[in-house]
């Protein structure tokens, strides 16, 4: 399905004049440091400071309001940071971020395109943004057109895509001048989920080519596709690593599923016991964070036996990412979160 | 400087497929100035024709009616009504169907007849005050008008040789640029403006916040496009458009009015290129300073009914309040108005008018430089 997106960071032009004002470790794509982003008396992004390196996908995730996008537009430039700092392939984004925009791939929220333009017209736009060469214009803008599933589309408006189709032409565009990082800023909100599942082919086709993919979401199963993860919750980091290392590592006990009636009952029941660190809810049934599942199993069936709800399995289970993150952002008596 | 080039190559390419794809975009573009450059040509005029008029004879001498036929054989006044009772008057005026009552008193003739002054009595809807002025001074004109005759042809029957001898004052009467004193010819030239300033400023004050609100503008935000090249590849395509715009309407103005091009059409263009640089500079600055197209448009006719009212277009500037007349040399509107009817009707060049164009320029790149630096790439 995709062709010609080797040699993404062979383009002579960035290596030459930027050679100079690289700072920072070599094989860092993006480095952040410190960032705060104060909007008034509210810090949007509070202390945040993260790496992320060539060729990763850099997942960014958290709740809506979390800081996730005020992030990313600071990383890009659109932004500037209270206080902090921020390198892009190594070059600061707070003094050279002319240089920053030449490098970097950035798709907003709302998949920007100009929906009054066709497909080609939009592709050619940004492919004179960023001074794609004549010489390569051709097998880009066909790179483009076949990535987005476009083939036979080309003189469609934008405007009349389905929204899937929009977000890999939007992704497209965001590309065309083959930029070393990539920035993506959820950009798989309101995507059908098949369309979802080729977006992120997409995206681990470009890492798999050298590209650092930076993709926030709020997406907890999207995030299992990431080489790493930060947790953002309220401007800050609470937990950060690969899914299998927040998954193993981030949680202080065992998790239990309980399978039962009445789970908000059951809920109250058994968060109040003392031999449950947390309870929460999973769609019909309860996750419990305890030390040790199979001690607690019995206990658990008493409690709820006593009180007559009818429970169904109880055993150990892996926890999810989801898990990880109720945990870590639940506010508990004698635990900051 | 060739990635600069063919940076704002393409934001042009882009904005004139945006603009021109459109069949109904084309011709809005282009049909309605022509359309109404026609209409207010006719409408934009102070001239007052057929002045709808009661009146009221007590005398129905054949004095009294000699005066009322003047009046109707007059351009100036329609006698609609005739009427009998004094109490009819204020319902014609009160309804507007007629601006005008003349009421003669009975023994006009008489008193006339006597040597003696005769009074009629006008009543006048005032509420417009120029219709009421003018209106009255044409009465005059026909009343004194035949006052003159009547003294003369009666001095001609009671003293045939002093009648020849009455002294006289005539003012021989010598208007330049406008022999005919059309006010047509005043106007079409002022609505050219106007048309002018309302298309530019239309259209540039919603051209920036537009991508604002749909989101392209944070994308393009992050290209490497330059806050200059951005600015311009807004600006050249109204710039064109209001550039043909205005030859389109003054060709209405010439061909169509017959109103004469006296001076250089080089000067006229000129004039027009120095005022689109003002008025697509304060479209763009009311453009980057607004959060929605909504607002932009709001802000954009808050600016163009004043603009209009103090560029000297209906009432002359030289009436306003001093410090008011001040504020007009920050108005474009003003130096256009004035080089537009100069080139048209005195055939003046740049000698005359080089201070109305050096204050467009002034303002004009002034503008336009705020709007590149007000401008910035950034969401804040």
């Amino acid at each position: 399905m995709i062709r010609d997106s080797r040699d993404l960071r062979k383009d002579p032009r960035d290596t030459r004049d930027l050679r100079d004002l690289r700072k920072g470790p070599e094989g860092a794509a993006v480095v952040v440091t410190g960032l705060v982003k104060r909007f008034g008396d509210f810090a949007a992004v509070d202390d945040i400071s993260l790496t992320a390196n060539k060729g990763e996908i850099f997942g960014f995730l958290g709740p809506n309001g979390a800081g996730k996008s005020t992030t990313i537009r600071m990383l890009c430039g659109l932004l500037s940071p209270t206080s902090g700092s921020a390198t892009v392939s190594g070059i600061d984004v707070a003094t050279h971020p002319e240089i920053v925009r030449q490098n970097i791939g950035y798709m907003s929220q709302k998949f920007s395109l100009y929906n009054d333009l066709t497909v080609l017209e939009n592709l050619h736009f940004f492919a004179g943004m960023y001074s794609v060469p004549r010489s390569q214009l051709p097998s880009r803008i066909s790179w483009a057109v076949e990535m987005a599933g476009l083939n036979g589309r080309e003189k469609s408006m934008a405007g009349t895509l389905a929204t899937g189709w929009k977000q890999r032409l939007a992704l497209g565009c965001a590309v065309l001048h083959r930029p070393p990082v990539v920035f993506l800023d959820e950009p798989t909100s309101g995507v059908d989920p098949m369309s979802r599942r080729q977006f992120w082919e997409l995206i681990h086709q470009m890492a798999a080519d050298g590209v650092t993919v930076f993709v926030t979401t709020h997406y907890m199963d999207e995030a299992e596709y990431c080489n790493r993860l930060v947790l953002i919750y309220r401007g800050k980091i609470v937990a950060s690593g690969s899914p299998l290392e927040l998954k193993e590592g981030s949680m202080s006990g065992e998790l239990l599923l309980v399978e039962c009636e009445k789970v908000g009952q059951a809920l109250e029941l058994l968060g109040a016991a003392p031999f449950i660190q947390d309870a929460a809810i999973f769609g019909n049934a309860l996750h419990l964070v305890v030390e040790n599942a199979e001690q607690a199993a019995p206990g658990v069936k008493t409690l709820l036996a006593r009180e007559g709800i009818a429970a169904g399995k109880v055993e150990r289970i892996r926890p999810s990412l989801e898990d990880v993150f109720v945990s870590l952002t639940t506010p508990r008596p004698g635990r900051t979160p | 400087m060739r990635a600069m080039l063919s940076r704002l190559r393409h934001m042009l390419v882009k904005e004139f497929i945006q603009v021109l794809r459109d069949k109904r975009t084309r011709f809005l573009l282009l049909g309605p100035p022509v359309i109404q450059m026609v209409v207010f040509g006719y409408a934009a005029t102070l001239e007052i024709k057929h002045v709808p008029m009661a009146v009221l004879d007590y005398d129905q001498s054949q004095a009294s009616r000699e005066l009322v036929s003047r009046f109707e054989g007059s351009r100036y006044f329609d006698v609609r009504y005739r009427l009998t009772d004094r109490r009819q008057v204020a319902d014609l005026i009160d309804r507007g169907e007629v601006t005008m009552a003349v009421e003669i008193d009975a023994g006009f003739a008489r008193l006339l007849g006597k040597g003696e002054t005769a009074h009629a009595q006008v009543i006048v809807d005032a509420s417009n005050s120029n219709t009421a002025l003018v209106g009255l001074g044409y009465l005059n004109e026909v009343a004194g008008s035949y006052a003159r005759e009547y003294q003369l042809a009666s001095l001609s029957r009671t003293a045939p040789l002093a009648a020849g001898g009455l002294p006289t004052i005539v003012l021989d009467k010598r208007p330049w640029y406008n022999t005919d004193m059309s006010s047509q010819w005043f106007f079409v030239p002022g609505v050219i403006g106007n048309l002018m300033l309302v298309i530019v400023m239309t259209l540039t004050a919603v051209s920036v916040v537009r991508e604002r609100e749909i989101g392209t503008l944070e994308q393009i935000m992050v290209t490497p496009i330059r806050r200059s090249e951005f600015i311009l590849g807004k600006t050249i395509p109204f710039f064109l458009i209001g550039g043909l715009d205005a030859t389109l309407i003054s060709a209405v103005g010439t061909f169509w009015f017959k109103v004469p091009l006296r001076g250089s059409v080089w000067v006229l263009a000129l004039g027009t290129v120095l005022f689109l640089l003002g008025a697509l500079g304060i479209g763009l600055f009311i453009s980057t300073v607004s959060a929605t197209q909504q607002q932009a448009m709001v802000t954009s006719f808050f600016f163009i009914m004043p603009a209009i009212i103090f560029s000297g277009f209906g009432s002359p500037i030289s009436s306003m309040p001093t410090f008011l007349q001040y504020l007009t040399l920050l108005n474009p509107m003003r130096y256009f108005q004035t080089v537009l009817r100069s080139v048209y009707l005195k055939g003046v060049g740049i000698d005359v008018l080089w201070p109305q164009m050096a204050g467009m320029a002034a303002i004009g790149i002034f503008m336009l430089s705020v709007s590149v630096l007000r401008f910035h790439k950034s969401l804040e």
